[in-house]
């Protein structure tokens, strides 16, 4: 008896002494603060942080791989002791959030039938799941059993619902999920998330240059949440009044109803559910990501940098804008007439952005009114460059300078901008382009007798919208077609008479597929004119290079824009970024928006202290093969909702707005005419 | 018995798994992911050795000279508790890269009772030093051989048609009888 308790206590004693030794021998320093980081977590070891247990939570968070707020399950108090205790500031993370990006589900179709276990990861082992979409949701549920906190289930249509106020962002279905239906991520991360090859994108998606997720929004609208619909074209374009009026809608060109029948009016509806939120007189909430303290100087306030900076601003950053013009807006403001788009309409829009706290300077102009060692020095991080195009071709033909020659922007921004202009009774405008369009309506507006529209190929190669060329051909403007201009003719006062051309005719094609135009020997043709407008193309206008600083560096192409890395939109000096017409050469506005959100994902990489690198896998508006379709089953023809406009008689003497807005009911029906698309599945009508 | 009969008679004949039904909580616990198998094979190997000889040294020098036999069970526990958490010290400091790999499944064999059951077979079977310590190092391969050989086997049966009532643990528990009496072929070889 007594030996047993004596052993029983010597062999407590022994081994406790060994280990206490054993603890001092091989004793490893640990960080005092995890121990004390440890006692402030939940102590569940529910692996909701998605570290192996509390104690493996707290070393990542003391070794700062993990935010103060790791812990999913304490209250604010604890994460602000902690955030004490790691000497940082509590609540500057952005909170996680499951989202679902496969709305396919049960109508997607199957390339077997399985009858094994349900489970994804079972069916994913076996060529890679069922359906024929090799991303679409297998719906076997393995996110609805891997949340903790009864936030997911599976919808009636066979795909994850997630419900966000239950959703702590764990990112449990993230990792359970063998596809990636299910991606937790911030608001910032979203917003900065570029189309990528394994994403599930429509073809009208895919196509979109700012990769608006189009389904999404025409589903809400579907469901009468006008909203929500404003929310999801916010994430990636904030000029949704401006593009809703101007954007040529190149996403139509790929619409699936557009195969077998009209294709969705998509630009329509965008405008549509942008004039409800500005007539419901109050603005929707945008939310932004916490302060981050980093400043961009962002030069030129156009499309391109309103949307860099808007982007840049909901990720947290401040950006301010320097504009040379005396109002914000670019090319949307001095480009593009009023009747087009109302000045009333794109001042509501540009507020907006600069409520979220942008600064803006107008009037200054880069190398002239502030140099830009005087950016840097004033500690700016980084400098995103979107001056646009704004420096006309000249045709170099004799008598350019007369008085009555105009050039095709120049002459725009002065309308713009309310300056007098001594206008014409006969005029010329040359060029193909949306510019020369432009100058041709506003012209008839101001009350011109003729206008001409001189062109040197035909009609079928001109590079300005449809829809402009047709509203152009009912409201009166002739069309000059295989003419190339010649000389300027004018008077003994310097003052424009008419203008000299020589007739044309299509050749062999050229280097862009067009057939080129030859001159016809001996064709001289006048035109009796009192004024030209040139406006046959646009480059940037970099004169603020070349003043011994900085920018000297910066490679600029042949085209006279700016030298970046297409994926990055990075220059050669690397906290110079630049998007927008002054990058690509004219193009699109939703080119530029699509540019300035591209470029605000660099920046932010840049002012993180990360590496600036393409994200990979990134569409950049290439299609993903065999998503787009030669033909589509199951559509019913259903006529597409008329543009309501002006009557051409009312509106060629006004500057009003030409296009209408549609009706709810219009807009309700055009929105059931959505296939609402994915890669490859779609809901047919019939 | 030679030594080479020891051998086979641990890993296959009675196998501490499917002979001796040792150790059933790991094998059906961490059997779902051959990773999962492998690192809990490698340390139960690593413990079972250690804990094998050390229990056979205090057995035969302590508890029968000092006429302590009953006291075996309470004693080998504590043994084994202790041993392995001195073993997880000395591994932090000395080799932090295999501690980094026994990761978890080091403390958690704490109690498995495959270790355990080897380091009492020690004795029933009145094994030398040698034996005792070759016989663990064995029995933990034979157990490692069991597990990952069952690993493999349930990750294809998520792929069969299992009818519902038998999905997931109930299929693995038949499976595992059905490994269970293929290893009883091995039964009088040696």
């Amino acid at each position: 008896m007594v030996e047993s308790i004596l052993f029983t206590f010597g062999l407590g004693a022994v081994c406790g002494l060994i280990l206490s030794f054993a603890s001092k021998i091989f004793y490893v320093y640990e960080d005092p603060r995890i121990a004390i980081v440890e006692n402030l977590l939940a102590g569940a070891n529910c692996g909701g942080c998605g570290f192996a247990g509390c104690s493996a939570a707290a070393e990542a968070i003391v070794n700062e791989e993990a935010p103060a707020n790791a812990c999913i399950l304490v209250g604010v108090e604890n994460v602000s002791e902690i955030a004490i205790i790691m000497g940082s500031e509590a609540g500057t993370a952005e909170p996680l959030k499951s989202y679902n990006n496969c709305d396919g589900g049960n109508r997607a179709t199957d390339r077997f039938i399985y009858n094994g276990l349900n489970s994804c990861s079972a069916v994913t082992s076996l060529y890679g799941g069922k359906r024929d979409c090799s991303i679409g949701c297998l719906g076997f549920g393995d996110c609805v059993r891997a949340c903790g906190f009864d936030a997911i289930h599976i919808g009636p249509d066979g795909y994850p619902e997630v419900d966000e106020e239950k959703c702590v962002g764990c990112g449990a279905c993230e990792t359970a999920c063998p596809k990636s239906i299910l991606e937790v991520r911030t608001v910032s991360q979203r917003l900065l998330h570029l189309n990528a090859y394994d994403n599930a994108l429509a073809p009208c998606a895919q196509t979109c240059p700012a990769e608006i997720d189009i389904p999404r929004y025409i589903g809400h609208i579907r469901k009468g949440e006008y909203e929500e619909a404003v929310n999801t074209i916010r994430e990636r374009n904030p000029l949704l009044l401006a593009c809703g009026r101007v954007c040529p809608h190149p996403c139509e060109s790929y619409c699936r109803r557009g195969i077998e029948d009209e294709p969705v009016s998509i630009n329509q509806l965008k405008r549509f559910v942008a004039d409800y939120e500005m007539n419901s007189g109050k603005r929707l909430p945008i939310e932004c990501a916490p302060d981050t303290g980093k400043r961009i100087a962002v030069i030129g306030g156009g499309p391109a940098g309103l949307s860099c900076a808007y982007f840049l601003r909901r990720v947290g950053h401040h950006p301010e804008i320097f504009e040379a013009m005396p109002k914000l807006g670019g090319m949307l403001r001095y480009g593009i007439p009023e009747y087009r788009l109302p000045k009333k309409v794109l001042d509501w829009e540009i507020d907006g952005i600069l409520n979220l706290g942008i600064d803006d300077h107008t009037n200054v102009r880069l190398g002239i009114d502030f140099d830009f060692g005087s950016l840097i020095a004033a500690g700016f991080d980084a400098v995103f460059f979107s001056v646009g195009a704004w420096n006309d071709y000249n045709l170099g033909i004799s008598g350019e300078d007369l008085q009555g020659c105009f050039t095709g922007i120049d002459f725009l921004a002065k309308i713009g901008n309310n300056e007098k202009v001594r206008i014409g009774q006969r005029v010329a405008v040359i060029g193909g382009g949306n510019t020369a369009i432009d100058c041709c309506r506003t012209l008839l507006r101001k009350g011109v007798d003729k206008v001409y529209l001189v062109y040197r190929r035909t009609r079928k190669e001109m590079p300005a919208n449809e829809v402009e060329i047709v509203a152009s051909e009912h409201e009166g403007i002739e069309f000059v077609f295989l003419a190339a201009p010649n000389k300027v003719i004018g008077n003994e006062e310097n003052q424009v008479t008419g203008l000299e051309y020589l007739k044309m005719e299509l050749g062999e094609p050229d280097a862009s597929g067009r057939r080129r135009p030859v001159p016809v020997e001996g064709s001289e043709t006048v035109l009796d004119v009192d004024m030209i407008i040139t406006a046959i193309g646009q480059s940037p206008l970099l004169a603020f290079r070349g003043k011994g600083d900085r920018l000297d560096d910066l490679e600029i192409t042949r085209w006279n824009t700016f030298e970046v890395e297409p994926a990055t939109c990075q220059t050669n000096v690397p906290y110079i970024f630049g998007a927008g017409d002054s990058a690509t050469g004219p193009a699109l506005v939703v080119d530029a928006i699509g540019g300035g959100r591209k470029a605000a994902r660099s920046i932010d990489q840049f002012l993180k202290g990360k590496p600036v690198v393409p994200q990979p896998n990134a569409l950049l508006n290439k299609h993903i093969p065999g998503t787009i379709f030669e033909s589509v089953e199951g559509v019913i023809q259903k006529k597409r909702t008329e543009m309501p406009e002006l009557p051409v008689a009312q509106r060629i003497h006004t500057l009003d707005e030409v296009d209408l807005v549609i009706s709810e009911a219009d807009a309700l029906y055009e929105s059931n005419r959505c296939l609402s698309c994915c890669r490859l599945c779609y809901n047919a009508d019939a | 018995m030679g030594y080479f009969e020891l051998i086979i008679a641990c890993i296959f004949v009675n196998n501490i798994l499917l002979a001796q039904f040792l150790g059933n909580c790991p094998f059906l616990g961490t059997s779902k992911k051959m990773e999962t198998a492998v690192g809990m094979s490698m340390a139960v190997v690593f413990v079972t050795v250690m804990a094998g000889t050390l229990t056979w040294v205090i057995y035969t020098y302590i508890l029968v000279n000092f006429d302590l036999v009953y006291l075996r069970t309470i004693a080998f526990i504590v043994v084994i508790a202790s041993l392995v958490q001195f073993v997880e010290m000395f591994l932090k400091k000395s080799i932090p890269a295999l501690y980094a790999g026994l990761g978890i499944f080091l403390p958690l064999i704490t109690t498995n009772c495959a270790v355990m059951g080897v380091c009492v077979l020690n004795i029933d079977k009145e094994f030398t030093f040698l034996q005792a310590l070759v016989a663990s190092l064995f029995y933990a391969v034979g157990f490692g051989l069991a597990l990952i050989l069952f690993a493999g086997l349930r990750e294809r049966t998520l792929l069969a048609r299992v009818p519902k009532p038998l999905q997931d643990t109930s299929i693995a528990l038949v499976t595992a009888g059905m490994i269970s009496l293929a290893f009883f072929a091995f039964q009088g070889m040696v």
